[in-house]
């Protein structure tokens, strides 16, 4: 059978319009949604009440945006620590890893202890906040420093210091500071918290039970940091060039190795920080499996935002949404197929980025051309 | 020959993309056995123009006639079958498998077991008919250019073209090479076949051609015009729509101070082979120092030890200062502006904005840089200013550059680089593939450097271009200066030796020699 049109993919020669990346996204994480709740139809259950429930538990209540954005704050600097990297087309996989690097000696604060921990909260926490940052840079810089100097594939290095990572933080908590033989460190002082809206309860009577930790803030300050660093600062100019054209970076004098290593630093620190920000704001102790595997999640956040550090909040509250709905939903899957899809979507759509889709009537060749994107 | 059917009438072409007239009522004829030239500058449609006859795209209006009947085509597929084959500019090749694996790819022959053997002797039968030798057992990655251009025409003529369009086959050619492949134009059409020969090199059009159909912005300037009695004057003005300067006016001067000192540099290329032997050069204030030679002997691996790209043994003095084997960032301190060999993949990033590629030697320092940020404000002001005075044609100064052209590309690099004021331009190739109108203005551009008093070292293969350009000519052969000779004294016969690897003091003693033989005799 032949068509009465031909469908045209024709490369975009003239400027992306600045309003279609972003509605390109938006459009894939609606279709994304649709699909999912096609299948839904299709195994006998009831869209529309499942995304009501949906809604319910991740933005109907002041505790349910909470819960949202305390999942969405590890993810927001982990999508950051990602972004950096792959700004420079560095393939950092091990967020997870630099995570728990970063959680761990965010920890050694409280557990050696590095200062008496009857000091004012605001060292303690400041001091945990620098440590789990050199934490994060330092798992960032072995790495960095196989691939500048060596050209080793960080790809394979950063996946397999996530698994090192982990079993160090294992080692520790099984070992020298478990608490009576669990695989958990005893719980921290309160001086080692980070302030939650909770804590002013007696005050607000609103906020009791709100368990919104200062992360967050930490996370937006983070947010602000890395775009003025990639948009607006020369180092971010010669990211943006290295990560565009390594020759050219080269031609136009930028030491290459030096800023492959101080990327992943910068990259690892800011996974460091979201371990440090999980410790202290939610599980107040060091113990095993502190992360449902955010460093992973922080890769998709990166790239569905497409780098742009904003739309990583944006994309982070999403995926929060999808962490708290998918405890709440049965089966839980639902919220992971979901994601899935999302990803998915919003990967094709960048077909819509590179092309013009036309569709051309073949009766009358001259007329009938219809634009579609 | 003027008698001979037509093989191609295309009618009153009109493609329209959206927002452009690439062909606006396009006239193009191609008799039986002729080489028909397409010229035009980039940009021009004649691309486009050969996409339609090939199948690649649907003309908006006009007919087409193969052998005087009208066809239509949906795909390359009908194209094909038309006798129609269409060399590309970038080859389409896999290149870890044979030559005879390459031409059968896609076809429906051999259906089920490969007997390469058989389909080599096949392969090397139609090489003998034309000409085109290549091993066709070799892997295409083991080919030079020029070969891997000769199995593309193989892959056409297997699937049986009798019409060929090559698109600018000539850009990616060394000298030589060019040659092998007029021989081998020559011999398909004086075997019936009929050859659309796609090019903005004048020079070439006019030794090869029987016709010349001539595009500027979509028009026909010129339709099937015998090629006898036109010249490349006449040419380029059909080209470019205005009277094209040929001897480019190069005002006497004296040069200044030494500026750029080589001595004895030695340096290896990317395969680890030996690619500079010992090479010594000055280059003084004012003074154009052109470097002639076949491409790949030694040139851009000269370019790059001086621009700190590559390292190498021997001392580069700029200004005094050693600058051998330090980083690019210390030769661009010290005034060396570098327009690379390859635009694409080193002097530009492609998905970066003009502005942002504007910047790129001048982040680091006020006005662009504000101490560790980047004035993008002021950057985008300036890019503009460049834009207009550069002339480059672009929608804005937010285009990426992989969209522009190669000449406006070229005039965005020439821009960043003379803004910063340079002691000395390194410029390799830097008119390397444009259309005639952008090649006038690169070239204008330099000259303007050498009045303003930089010292240029300028790399071309294009002999003519050195010989108006520059105040001396070095011809460099494996790596070897071959001999260094004042541009006006300068003799093209004598410059061909030394190309090809005769010294010029063996070159002089054989004519004093040859001279006093005569006088004796």
């Amino acid at each position: 059978m032949k068509l009465p049109f031909t469908i045209l993919f024709e490369k975009r020669m003239e400027d992306v319009p600045k309003w279609l990346p972003a509605a390109t996204s938006i459009g894939s994480v609606l279709i994304a949604f649709l699909i999912s709740g096609i299948i839904l139809k299709l195994i006998g259950g009831q869209p529309l009440r499942v995304a009501g429930f949906f809604f319910d538990a991740t933005f109907g209540s002041w505790a349910a945006i909470s819960d949202t954005l305390v999942k969405a704050t590890p993810l927001i600097m982990v999508g950051l620590a990602c972004t950096v990297a792959f700004k420079m087309k560095l393939w950092n996989i091990g967020a997870e890893g630099q995570f728990y690097i970063g959680a761990f000696a965010a920890s050694l604060v409280v557990l050696i202890p590095m200062v008496p921990l009857d000091s004012p909260r605001i060292v303690i926490i400041g001091l945990m906040i620098i440590m789990g940052m050199i934490g994060g840079a330092v798992w960032g810089f072995i790495p960095g420093l196989l691939k500048g100097k060596f050209g080793v594939n960080e790809i394979i290095t950063t996946l397999m210091l996530n698994y090192i990572a982990i079993l160090w933080n294992n080692f520790w908590i099984f070992n020298k500071w478990s608490d009576a033989g669990f695989q958990m460190t005893p719980p921290f002082e309160k001086n080692a918290w980070l302030p939650r809206l909770a804590d002013y309860a007696r005050e607000f009577r609103a906020f009791s039970g709100i368990t919104l930790h200062l992360g967050v803030v930490i996370a937006l300050v983070a947010t602000v940091v890395v775009w003025w660093v990639l948009e607006r600062s020369r180092w971010g100019y010669e990211i943006k060039l290295t990560g565009d054209n390594k020759e050219a970076a080269r031609y136009a004098g930028i030491n290459i190795v030096r800023n492959v290593i101080l990327v992943m630093m910068f990259s690892g620190a800011l996974a460091g920080l979201a371990g440090m920000s999980e410790i202290s704001g939610v599980v107040h102790r060091l113990q095993e499996r502190i992360s449902p595997g955010y460093g992973f999640t922080g890769i998709i956040v990166a790239w569905l935002a497409k780098l742009n550090p904003f739309a990583v909040v944006l994309v982070s509250i999403l995926f929060g949404a999808l962490i708290v709905a998918g405890r709440e939903i049965q089966p839980s899957g639902l919220a992971q197929l979901l994601q899935g899809i999302i990803l998915f979507m919003v990967i094709s759509s960048d077909v819509l980025l590179r092309y013009k889709i036309r569709i051309i009537r073949l009766q009358s060749p001259a007329a009938g051309e219809v634009e579609v994107a | 020959m003027s008698e001979s059917p037509f093989a191609v009438e295309m009618n009153d072409i009109v493609i329209r993309f959206p927002g452009v007239l690439a062909n606006d009522h396009v006239n193009f004829t191609l008799r039986q056995g002729e080489i028909h030239a397409l010229l035009g500058e980039n940009g021009a449609g004649k691309s486009t123009l050969m996409n339609a006859l090939a199948g690649l795209y649907r003309p908006t209006m006009g007919t087409i006639k193969i052998n005087g009947e009208v066809v239509s085509f949906s795909s390359p597929k009908d194209a094909i079958a038309q006798g129609i084959g269409m060399v590309h500019q970038h080859f389409m090749l896999v290149p870890t498998q044979t030559v005879t694996e390459n031409i059968l790819l896609g076809l429906d022959e051999p259906r089920f077991l490969m007997r390469l053997k058989a389909y080599d002797q096949k392969v090397l039968a139609l090489q003998e008919q034309f000409g085109l030798r290549v091993d066709p057992t070799a892997k295409i990655w083991q080919l030079s250019v020029g070969e891997q251009q000769r199995v593309e025409i193989l892959k056409t003529l297997y699937r049986g073209a009798n019409i060929l369009i090559m698109d600018e086959p000539t850009a990616v050619l060394a000298p030589q090479e060019i040659d092998d492949l007029i021989e081998t134009m020559r011999s398909m059409v004086a075997q019936g076949k009929s050859i659309v020969f796609i090019s903005h090199k004048l020079h070439e059009v006019t030794a090869v051609a029987d016709r010349v159909t001539v595009l500027r912005k979509g028009r026909v300037t010129a339709e099937g015009v015998d090629i006898q009695g036109m010249t490349k004057r006449d040419l380029a003005q059909l080209m470019v729509g205005r009277d094209v300067v040929f001897s480019i006016d190069k005002k006497p001067q004296e040069p200044g101070d030494v500026v750029l000192s080589v001595k004895d540099v030695h340096a290896e290329n990317n395969k680890g082979v030996p690619a500079l032997r010992g090479v010594s050069l000055e280059v003084r204030q004012g003074e154009i120092l052109g470097i002639a030679g076949v491409s790949g002997n030694g040139q851009s691996e000269l370019a790059e030890v001086i621009t700190g790209m590559r390292p190498c043994q021997g001392s580069i003095l700029i200004n005094g200062e050693e600058v051998a084997n330090q980083p690019p960032i210390n030769s661009i301190r010290h005034g060396v502006a570098h327009v690379p060999e390859d635009r694409t993949h080193v002097g530009s990033a492609p998905n970066l904005s003009i502005t942002d590629n504007t910047i790129m030697k001048a982040y680091r320092e006020k006005p662009v840089a504000r101490g560790w940020s980047v004035d993008f404000t002021y950057a985008r002001e300036n890019a503009r200013k460049l834009k207009d005075a550069y002339d480059i044609l672009a929608p804005s100064v937010e285009t990426m550059a992989r969209k522009l052209s190669g000449g406006n590309l070229q005039k965005v690099i020439l821009a960043r680089e003379i803004s910063q004021e340079p002691r000395l331009m390194v410029a390799v190739q830097p008119t390397r593939g444009l259309d005639v109108g952008a090649i006038e203005a690169i070239q204008t551009l330099i000259l303007a450097q050498r009045e303003a008093g930089t010292a240029v070292l300028l790399v071309s293969e294009e002999l003519e271009e050195l010989l108006s350009l520059s105040d001396r000519i070095a011809v460099i052969y494996e790596g070897e200066i071959m001999g260094i000779v004042p541009a006006e004294e300068a003799d093209v016969e004598e410059l061909g030796l030394m190309m090809t690897g005769t010294r010029l003091a063996d070159i002089r003693k054989q004519k004093a020699t040859a001279d006093t033989g005569r006088i004796e005799a």
